[in-house]
């Protein structure tokens, strides 16, 4: 059995613990928001926040979060209500959706971190997630949007 | 199993419109009231007791729940078409929640696009949009007379308001809800013809710029379901083991480490490869990775190597003597070439590039004796209950088909092989859903990807300089002898899917288009804007190189070759304007493309600057200006060039597929570059409707002129150096640098 917490609720699964993070997020724990892109950490979908770093979840096994605090896109706000969620809605920044929780949630580790990013640190952060429908501008005017409203 | 999109034509007939009252299911929700359920919960589709027509419910609290009958995609497909009803039948966008409509092409099938629900080819705004106004004004005559007979009124004397009929000479009026709580359907249906569509005037939501597409919300807190979300009771997990090269089979199968993994329930062979079942997604990777299987070797996609193959097209292609199929052609190019004072003799060429949707291929199926239930990201409903009803022994009418959301299509969820595969898992576990995933590896090396084409360009000049000719000969494998066979023999074997786009709008007095098929076996498909995507790039570079030739700009030369098309010299105009196209800049060079395929005017402009040392382009921003006659929801149409335009950048400097002896070289996101945030342009785009034309397509239209502008713009950069084959991958540049 591996412990864990995952938005804030505490989990204890009896999954194998090399299972990658991401499977047990959607498949055991059916919190779907966070993707399965590409299972090597190339493409960002999969990101979480463990202990409040962003990390993919598709290379990260479920032993390697024992004990510690796992949040998804679920757990990002209760309501959606996260600057960065009303900003995605303002800029009407999803097409197909599919890469945008794990943008978000890749955005949401910056903002903390630094509030005011430059388009560059936004760019330079943001350069793991790929967006197969190239939304990439406005997700750049999203996170800019939300640093300001915030 | 040959994998043919079954179609079938059905006209609309806009008099005998019939509107069938019926059609209950079982979707998920977006948009009005039930916004903040929606796409978590499955709500119940178009209930209520006031159903008009098969598209939409009317409920007491003023709920208007309409259809949406095309694959949301990322075009935002559901939000225009039910918009197109709430326009007519004057209905509160508010109040409107969104659902996705059965698999059912009689009452949901696209009228412009073979009557089937297969979404493509830049076809379902275009298709649909007149059926789906005459849908909502026959609604709004329907709420009419329900309401006339409430009030004891004459219809005549009632006007609509936002979800609200009022009567002008009493000032009494009831909301839409009222009148589906206590209304009556009229008997027999009032039907609408043109008369009673709205004019453009009075729009309140074609062409606003304010109504926000109905998927987002879902799309930004994770409640959105995808077809790979898809959780269902007693549910088991797939995956597939296939063949390493197309066409190959399991020999023997060595199974013994695989059904061991705990979890593992079935190993099912299977035609091409061999599926797992399992309990769990881990459980079928593991069991996967353990499979022990010797593959025939017979295909004959083993003798497939890209590099190779695209040398002998380009061969053919210039090889005059070899005839190809002619689409339709105007005046006599080949005698006019012939008699030209400069003959300008070119070849473009470019390789395979895959869909890479960032969802894989997925599908999950649950066979119950004869009755198939599928829930997937398909873009094709319609050939998906064909396909099912084939594996699973059965008749395509019990075969109902869920479409989830889709995490991207751009034409390869067009495909079945990921439904082929539930299914064929399902009917071996009968009773239990099975949800089959791909891997990444078995995406990328499974593909039907873009075919490998060159082209080659003839175009005579006359000793003034005029264009006298032109020749366009496309040589590739043929994506319709697959896919749409009888299509394809109708017209002669012209297959117009690989030579889209070649037809263009520019005055030459003689044009000839010829496709030389090539068949070596490998399954081609549709890539976002086929054909179009390569044989613009040969077109406006071609343009650009008479311009050089002729030392005149490239701008003003278009113009002038659009001298009778007012609305293209516009878009060209305004995307120079924009651009400022006549300021130099240091060390960067503007280059410009335009295309009028899908019905629209697009026209864009790259800047764009180069490291010689390295031969890496940089695109640096581009300006867009496009005219689709109507503009549905500009503010989505800005989105989908920006798509375009990113999408085709990233396939014109970095996308290539290689095969080698039948074997896909790439396998994931690490060896298939697909374009980054850094690398990515900014985009300006200037959305220019024309009223009173007809409606163009939009979704693959910005995506044709970026190759071209950036080869435009590198040439100009460069005193004339031509990048001539897609990918400009850096080593290519670095050739035509020092050639």
């Amino acid at each position: 059995m591996t412990a864990f917490t995952i938005n804030g609720r505490a989990v204890d699964l009896a999954a194998e613990p090399d299972t990658p993070l991401l499977w047990v997020i959607r498949e055991h724990l059916k919190l779907t928001g966070t993707k399965f892109g590409c299972g090597i950490a190339q493409c960002g979908a999969c990101t979480v926040h463990v202990d409040g770093e962003p990390t993919r979840s598709c290379v990260t096994l479920l032993q390697d979060v024992a004990g510690m605090e796992v949040t998804t896109i679920e757990g990002l706000s209760p309501d959606a209500s996260h600057p960065l969620q009303q900003a995605w809605i303002a800029e009407q920044v999803p097409q197909c959706g599919y890469c945008q929780s794990g943008q978000i949630m890749q955005a949401a580790a910056l903002l903390r971190s630094n509030p005011n990013p430059t388009r560059d640190q936004i760019v330079e952060h943001m350069d793991g997630n790929i967006c197969r429908c190239g939304t990439y501008v406005r997700i750049i005017s999203a996170i800019q949007r939300a640093a300001r409203e915030a | 199993m040959t994998e043919t999109l079954q179609l079938h034509t059905r006209a609309l007939s806009r008099r005998s419109f019939l509107i069938t009252v019926g059609a209950t299911s079982i979707a998920v929700a977006f948009g009005g009231r039930l916004q903040d359920a929606s796409g978590a919960s499955v709500a119940p589709a178009v209930e209520g007791s006031y159903r008009p027509n098969a598209w939409l419910s009317l409920v007491a609290d003023g709920t208007v729940t309409i259809m949406s009958p095309a694959s949301e995609m990322g075009q935002g497909i559901m939000t225009t078409l039910p918009l197109l009803i709430a326009e007519d039948m004057d209905a509160d966008w508010d109040k409107v929640r969104v659902v996705q409509a059965p698999s059912d092409a009689e009452k949901y099938g696209n009228p412009g696009f073979y009557g089937v629900q297969l979404t493509g080819g830049s076809e379902s705004t275009r298709g649909y949009y007149k059926m789906l106004r005459l849908v909502g004004a026959q609604t709004r005559k329907v709420i009419l007379a329900s309401a006339a007979a409430m009030l004891n009124v004459p219809v005549s004397e009632l006007i609509t308001e936002p979800s609200r009929v009022v009567h002008t000479p009493s000032g009494r009026s009831l909301d839409y809800g009222e009148v589906a709580a206590a209304g009556v359907l009229p008997e027999p249906l009032p039907q609408a013809t043109d008369a009673d569509l709205k004019p453009s005037d009075r729009w309140r939501y074609i062409g606003n710029l304010t109504v926000p597409r109905v998927d987002v919300p879902s799309k930004v807190d994770g409640t959105a379901i995808f077809g790979i979300d898809v959780q269902l009771p007693d549910m088991l997990y797939g995956a597939v083991l296939r063949a390493p090269v197309q066409g190959e089979q399991p020999q023997t199968v060595d199974d013994g480490e695989a059904r061991a993994v705990p979890g593992i329930t079935h190993i099912v062979p299977l035609p091409y490869g061999v599926g797992i079942i399992g309990e769990t997604v881990e459980a079928t990777k593991r069991a996967k990775d353990l499979l022990k299987i010797v593959w025939t070797k017979s295909s004959r996609i083993r003798s497939y190597t890209s590099d190779r193959l695209l040398e002998e097209y380009r061969s053919v292609g210039r090889d005059l003597s070899r005839a190809g199929v002619s689409a339709p052609t105007q005046g006599d190019a080949e005698a006019a070439i012939s008699k030209a004072a400069t003959v300008i003799e070119v070849d473009y060429m470019s390789d395979h590039v895959h869909h890479a949707t960032m969802e894989p291929m997925n599908a999950t199926a649950l066979v119950t004796g004869d009755r198939v239930e599928i829930w997937a990201p398909t873009q094709g409903p319609t050939g998906t209950q064909g396909f099912a009803a084939e594996v699973a022994g059965t008749t395509p009418d019990k075969v109902k088909v869920n479409t989830t959301l889709l995490g991207g299509g751009f034409g390869r969820k067009a495909e079945a092989d990921f439904i082929i595969d539930a299914v064929s898992l399902a009917k071996a576990v009968q009773g239990r859903p099975v949800k089959v995933i791909w891997s990444r590896e078995d995406d990328v090396q499974h593909g039907k990807y873009r075919p490998l084409e060159a082209q080659h360009v003839q175009v005579g000049l006359d000793a003034g300089g005029n264009i006298v000719g032109w020749r366009h000969r496309i040589v590739a494998d043929s994506i319709f002898a697959r896919t749409m066979p009888q299509l394809f023999e109708s017209e002669g074997g012209h297959d117009s899917v690989v030579t889209e786009g070649a037809h263009f709008n520019y005055a030459v007095p003689a044009h000839q288009i010829e496709y030389i098929r090539r068949d070596n076996g490998l399954d081609v498909g549709f890539w976002f804007a086929v054909g179009v995507g390569y044989t613009r790039f040969g077109i406006e570079c071609v343009i650009d190189e008479i311009a050089t030739a002729k030392s005149v700009d490239p701008v003003a030369f278009r113009l002038e070759l659009l001298k009778d098309q007012p609305r293209a010299r516009k878009i060209i105009e305004t995307v120079a304007e924009m651009a400022e196209w006549d300021r130099q800049r240091d060390g960067r060079a503007l280059g410009v493309a335009y295309s009028d395929a899908f019905g629209s005017h697009c026209a864009e402009i790259a800047e764009v600057s180069l490291d010689r040392e390295t031969g890496e382009i940089r695109v640096h921003t581009v300006w867009c200006a496009v005219d689709p006659g109507i503009a549905v929801q500009p503010r989505n149409i800005e989105a989908l060039m920006i798509t375009g335009i990113t999408n085709g950048a990233s396939h014109a400097l970095f996308e290539q597929i290689n095969i080698v002896n039948g074997e896909v070289q790439e396998s994931n996101f690490d060896t298939y570059r697909v374009i980054r945030m850094s690398e990515a342009p900014d985009i300006k785009v200037a959305v220019i409707p024309t009223a009173e034309t007809a409606i163009g397509g939009i979704g693959q239209v910005g995506l044709p002129p970026i190759g071209p502008a950036i080869a435009n713009a590198v040439a100009r950069l460069t005193g004339g150096v031509r990048l001539r084959h897609y990918p400009f991958l850096p080593e290519r540049v670095l050739a035509a640098l020092n050639a």
